[in-house]
């Protein structure tokens, strides 16, 4: 039960990182998804992660936001909190926000709805029925969907999207709940190369108030974040550098890039 | 059971073979039927009770055909003789005076005049030295399970004229069973002697057996008067048949226990045939299929159908209902899996509510075409009877063969899916339908099949219902919820799950009901599955993994 | 006119002029809440406006019906949450109810004991159990009414949406909890009657159940009953908590990760819909008479869910058109084929899931958009969306 009351902007100077992972570990019937993996995430960072299928991806990101449980290792947010003794909905609290790998947006509402449920509040009951939206709230709504470029569908229920626009309005929601830490599965999934471009430009240009860790296979993406990269590999991290550097890694090359 | 029988028979052949031998020292056996007609006829003429009962003993000691039957007869004062010719009648009470019989050819002699008869006098002595006879006749028979009950009923009233008898018994009687209550009831003849060296002795003959006359008389020797002195005076007969007595009952709370268990074990066996087709559409295919009752129905009305068609073959129309139920309710469930469920596949809740409105029309179905009346299927002989192990432990045979069945059933179920193509085809298809789809396995026709081996199943398990329950139009209702609770408490998709959860549910039942009745154990299994759903939402051996999470 | 002007303004005003179909809704109930009595009540036997009695208090029924649909839509309709044992809570409702009318008998009763109902001298009880304690209190009655039905939810709930249970896990434990309700009010020893449940009732508030007057009176209670709850449940849908609650039935997962106490929004509106299932019961007693086991029934309660499944689900109204509907078809094809209603009730359900999957208002709403279509005069519809 937490509505911890995030500071927003951006983070004190002693924060040595947003994210720290150190020696976790999960399996599922004997088998190891997460293998003593450490990451390390400083606050306003830009963090891709790859790796090839079954590396692990999607179950650190359950880890980090508390919907998996690690048999052992440390998560840590933001130097002090230990994340293994929170659910989801505390974790979203605390500002850690996660973009689906399948682009999950509530279908039957509108975009705006969407965005405004998305909207940073205290998520309780009692405040959710006797909600009036303030004009300065509907400007920031307003201000978000313009951002993700969905302003001629504001009205329009989010079930008819195009994949791509789904994509964006949960990249939008995620926005407006104001975390510190977004983690993005997937985003260009399923998109053209001209959106995959223009999701990439979204995400630095989210990264200037945000710290962001994405997991893409699309290596063009890769490209354009341009930023350090996290390789996995059968739940560790097997290589960590500029994606030059990582490339040039004959280990990496031999279990995922050079297939 | 048919090889019961012929153990008896051929038992009681052997102990007839030395009962002859043993007769042979006593009496010359009588050859012909004039001779027996001599013997018996002497009943008329001898008049001293001396001589009567010599002539009882006589006549008990040969090999006369109606000998028990004469004796009877005469002790109930049912034997007179004809006052004309002084032959000896078996009479029976008529309005215009007896109903008489000859007693050596059994020649039905008509009605007579009250007058015409004189009945064949007893005396006090007599009757003693009659009941003693006859008990010995009895446990001498030549049927075991006759020698048995005759042995029980002497256990009940126990009188020492008996010991004689039964000490010539023993020597002969080889069933273990008879000569355990031949013990006992010579034990409780010896409790009522003066001697304590006998009272003792008898005392520990009661140990080891489970039988309740002994354990009253025993705990009666407990009580006290009302003035707090103890009924029996002798302290140490009545210490030794405390420890007796608490032995016996210690035995006899495990024999409880064990026949807990199997009740446990067969109302499980139940429950296992009828969740194990529902572990297959529910747990493998994900269907949540609420007419799963009613294909239990369907296989009870086959049941009946079968017999109908073959009335003289009760013994074996369960044989040829399985199949027949099996396909029935297969059929049935194929046809409802292609017209219904197959359009519904990933809305789980708009399934059971479909299903629902299907079992409501098969209902109705069955009630417009056999009326809403409950129909009676007759058991099969040889599902009747119980196996006797001792005094406190016997196993009904339906229940045993029900245990029995529904472990087939499992062990066939199991062995299809694992070993053949069919159910490699199956498993394919519930783990990966796209990569099943363009490897060549036609999906659709497999999860047809897949949903007939479930709804079959239930079938299969309606013929067992059938011999347990009502047949009619809510028998499926009935079964419904416990079965869902069984594959959900022993985790979706598990077969080995479904087997735990519904044993252990049976046994948790029958253990319960003692104390608690029946109903409120069932509302207790009920509570305790609704709080472990909240502990485990996945059941007790639920699969693990990422791929079943979310 | 200034009266519209009110009306636009106030909280309820607002929640109704964005639905059209409320609207009606309402309207028509008012106007059957005024009519229906005094068509009773005033108009002679023999005239064609005269409403028989059995009439009214057959409408009576339906629309505690049409409460206790309404309940379950709020909860299925928007929450997702299918629970199969709304039929529970109904009863409770109604034994509350039944508790009160039968203290209120007093000597009247075969055994004309005071204390004591006619079952619990007839089983040799001579004292009133502890729980029976307060009935003879209307208000506390009342009170127990909603309460008892909403502390089962809330226990329940608690339990299940804390642990997650979803989906048809739910749905199959919400069904084994009315199963074992159904049990144990079979029982004697419960002090409910057993069996034959409680019955006889002659009075409430001193009214005479038989009289025609009372009987109009609890007709017109039922009515704007069902209004209210109609608005309360509108409110309820319209707000953000309600978009909350769409959110968890479209994706559940995603609402836990915006931050969602996705639990504690399930809580509530199950807790609400529980109590609306409670005076639904409540009124239905005094108006049929009885209150048995039998109202435990796991049937029972699916045949709730077709009443939603047919009329439309999350629509609210819809709810009231399935319950109103599928019992006056019950009522007229029990009565004329009775063989045949398993069969076509049964047929509902296949046709309404597999053809139907927004009911009688999802196809009523395309009708119209064809017509609109073809007028090619659109105006945007605004009603829920299921």
């Amino acid at each position: 039960m937490s509505a911890v009351v995030k500071s927003p902007g951006f983070h004190s100077a002693e924060m040595q990182s947003m994210l720290y992972l150190n020696g976790v570990t999960k399996s599922f019937d004997g088998f190891k998804a997460i293998n003593n993996l450490s990451l390390d995430i400083y606050p306003g960072e830009l963090r891709a992660i790859i790796g090839p299928n079954g590396a692990g991806k999607s179950t650190m990101m359950d880890i980090i936001t508390g919907k998996t449980r690690p048999d052992s290792g440390e998560v840590r947010f933001r130097d002090s909190i230990d994340l293994t003794q929170y659910d989801e909905a505390d974790i979203a609290n605390l500002g850690i926000g996660r973009k689906f790998q399948k682009p999950t947006v509530i279908e039957t509402l509108t975009v705006w709805e969407n965005v405004e449920l998305a909207l940073a509040g205290t998520r309780s009951v009692l405040r959710a029925l006797l909600h009036k939206l303030s004009s300065e709230q509907a400007d920031k709504i307003d201000e978000v969907i313009k951002l993700v470029g969905l302003k001629a569908k504001t009205n329009d229920l989010a079930g008819s999207l195009s994949h791509g626009q789904k994509q964006w309005l949960e990249i939008g929601m995620l926005i407006v709940q104001g975390p510190e830490l977004l983690l993005v599965d997937e985003p260009a999934a399923g998109m053209t190369d001209h959106e995959t471009m223009e999701t990439a430009a979204l995400l630095k240009e989210i990264n200037k108030d945000h710290t962001v860790v994405v997991v893409e296979h699309d290596m063009d993406f890769i490209k354009a974040l341009d930023s350090k990269v996290t390789v996995l590999h059968e739940g560790g991290v097997l290589a960590e550098g500029r994606l030059e550097v990582v490339s040039a890694n004959p280990r990496v090359i031999e279990v995922y890039l050079g297939r | 059971m048919k090889l019961n029988h012929i153990f008896s028979a051929l038992f009681s052949f052997l102990v007839l073979f030395q009962l002859q031998i043993v007769q042979a020292e006593q009496i010359t056996p009588l050859e012909s039927e004039a001779d027996s007609a001599l013997l018996l006829n002497q009943l008329v003429s001898v008049k001293s009770t001396s001589d009567k009962k010599d002539l009882i003993n006589l006549i008990a000691g040969s090999n006369l055909p109606q000998r028990t039957r004469v004796l009877t007869a005469m002790q109930d004062g049912d034997l007179y003789y004809t006052k004309a010719d002084e032959q000896l009648v078996y009479a029976k009470t008529h309005p215009d005076g007896y109903e008489i019989s000859a007693v050596v050819n059994g020649e039905d002699l008509g009605v007579v005049g009250s007058r015409k008869v004189r009945k064949i006098s007893i005396n006090n002595e007599l009757r003693t030295v009659l009941r003693g006879v006859l008990a010995e006749l009895a446990i001498r028979s030549e049927d075991a399970a006759e020698r048995l009950a005759a042995a029980k009923d002497l256990i009940r009233s126990p009188a020492p004229e008996f010991l004689a008898a039964i000490e010539r018994a023993k020597a002969i009687e080889s069933n273990d069973k008879v000569l355990e209550s031949l013990n006992i009831a010579m034990a409780m003849i010896n409790l009522k002697s003066d001697q304590q060296v006998l009272r003792l002795e008898a005392i520990e003959a009661f140990r080891g057996t489970l039988d309740s006359d002994a354990m009253s008389i025993l705990a009666a020797m407990q009580l006290k008067d009302s003035d707090g002195n103890y009924l029996e005076k002798d302290e140490l007969v009545r210490e030794s048949s405390a420890a007796v007595l608490s032995e016996m009952r210690g035995q006899a709370k495990i024999y409880k226990l064990l026949e807990n268990a199997f009740f446990g074990l067969s109302l499980g066996s139940v429950l296992l045939l009828t969740a194990v087709g529902l572990a297959i559409t529910f747990g493998v295919m994900g269907v949540i299929n609420m007419a799963h009752g009613e294909m239990m129905m369907l296989g009870a009305y086959t049941t009946y159908v079968i017999q109908l068609i073959m009335p003289n073959y009760i013994d074996y129309s369960i044989i040829v209902a399985i199949p027949a139920a099996f396909i029935v309710s297969g059929l049935v469930g194929i046809v409802i899996e292609r017209g219904i469920i197959r359009h519904l596949y990933g809305r789980p809740l708009e399934t059971l509510l479909a299903t629902f409105g299907v079992s409501l029309i098969l209902q109705q179905a069955v009630r417009s075409i056999f009326s809403p009346l409950n129909k009676s299927v007759s058991a099969p002989s040889w599902l009747s009877g119980s196996w006797e192990i001792n005094g406190a432990l016997s196993l009904t045979y339906n229940r045993l063969y029900i245990i029995i069945f529904s472990l087939i059933v499992l062990l066939l179920l199991v062995f299809l899916l694992k070993k053949t193509f069919v159910g490699l085809q199956m498993r394919a298809v519930t783990q990966n339908r796209a990569m099943a789809n363009s490897m060549g396995i036609r999906t659709g026709w497999v999860d047809a099949l897949t949903f007939g081996l479930g709804s079959g199943i239930a079938g299969i398990a309606g013929v067992a219902l059938s011999q347990l329950t009502n047949v009619g139009p809510n028998l499926g209702q009935s079964y419904i919820i416990d079965s869902f609770m069984v594959v959900v408490f022993g985790g979706v998709g598990n077969l080995f799950g479904t087997f735990f959860a519904a044993m252990s549910l049976g046994v948790a039942n029958k253990f319960l009901e003692p104390f608690a009745g029946a109903v409120l154990a069932k509302i207790f299994v009920l509570v305790f599955i609704i709080l472990f759903i909240q502990w485990r939402p996945r059941g007790l051996f639920a699969l693990k993994g990422r791929s079943v999470e979310d | 006119m200034i009266n519209k002007t009110i009306f636009e303004r106030s909280a309820i005003g607002r929640l109704l002029l964005a639905d059209k179909a409320g609207r009606y809704l309402i309207g028509v109930l008012l106007a059957a809440m005024i009519l229906v009595p005094l068509c009773n009540l005033l108009m002679p036997a023999g005239s064609f406006f005269h409403i028989p009695t059995y009439v009214v208090v057959l409408l009576g029924k339906y629309l505690c019906y049409a409460l206790l649909a309404l309940a379950l839509d709020l909860v299925w309709g928007y929450c997702g949450i299918l629970s199969l044992g709304h039929g529970a809570f109904f009863a409770l409702g109604g034994y509350a109810m039944g508790m009160h009318l039968m203290r209120q008998i007093g000597e009247r009763g075969v055994y004309g004991n005071a204390e004591l109902p006619d079952f619990m001298v007839f089983l040799n009880w001579t004292e009133l159990p502890w729980y029976w304690y307060g009935f003879d209190s209307f208000f506390f009655a009342m009170f127990m009414v909603a309460l008892v039905p909403a502390a089962l939810a809330f226990v329940f709930g608690w339990l299940a949406f804390r642990s997650r249970v979803t989906g048809v896990y739910l749905s199959i434990i919400t069904q084994a909890m009315t199963y074992a309700l159904l049990l144990a009010f079979f029982r004697n020893d419960m002090g409910f009657g057993g069996n034959n449940g409680l019955t006889d009732f002659k009075d409430i508030l001193g009214f005479s159940l038989q009289s025609d007057v009372t009987r109009c009176v609890l007709f017109a209670l039922s009515a704007l009953s069902v209004a209210l709850a109609y608005i309360l449940c509108r409110a309820i849908v319209s707000s953000k908590y309600g978009r909350v609650l769409v959110a968890i039935r479209d994706a559940e997962s995603r609402t836990r990760f915006m931050g969602y106490r996705v639990e504690h929004f399930k809580l509530f509106v199950f807790v609400v819909s529980a109590m609306l299932a409670g005076i639904a019961g409540a009124l239905y007693v005094p108006q049929v008479g009885i209150i048995n086991p039998g109202e435990f029934g796991p049937i029972n309660s699916i045949e709730i869910v077709i009443w939603v499944a047919i009329g439309g689900r999350g629509t609210l109204f819809g709810a009231v058109i399935g319950a109103v509907a599928v019992n006056y078809a019950k009522t007229y094809f029990t009565g004329a084929f009775p063989e045949v209603w398993l069969f076509m009730l049964g047929a509902l359900f296949v046709i309404s899931t597999l053809y139907l999957p927004k009911g009688i208002v999802g196809v009523v709403n395309q009708l119209r958009e064809r017509r609109a279509e073809r007028n090619a005069t659109s105006t945007p519809e605004q009603g829920a969306q299921s």
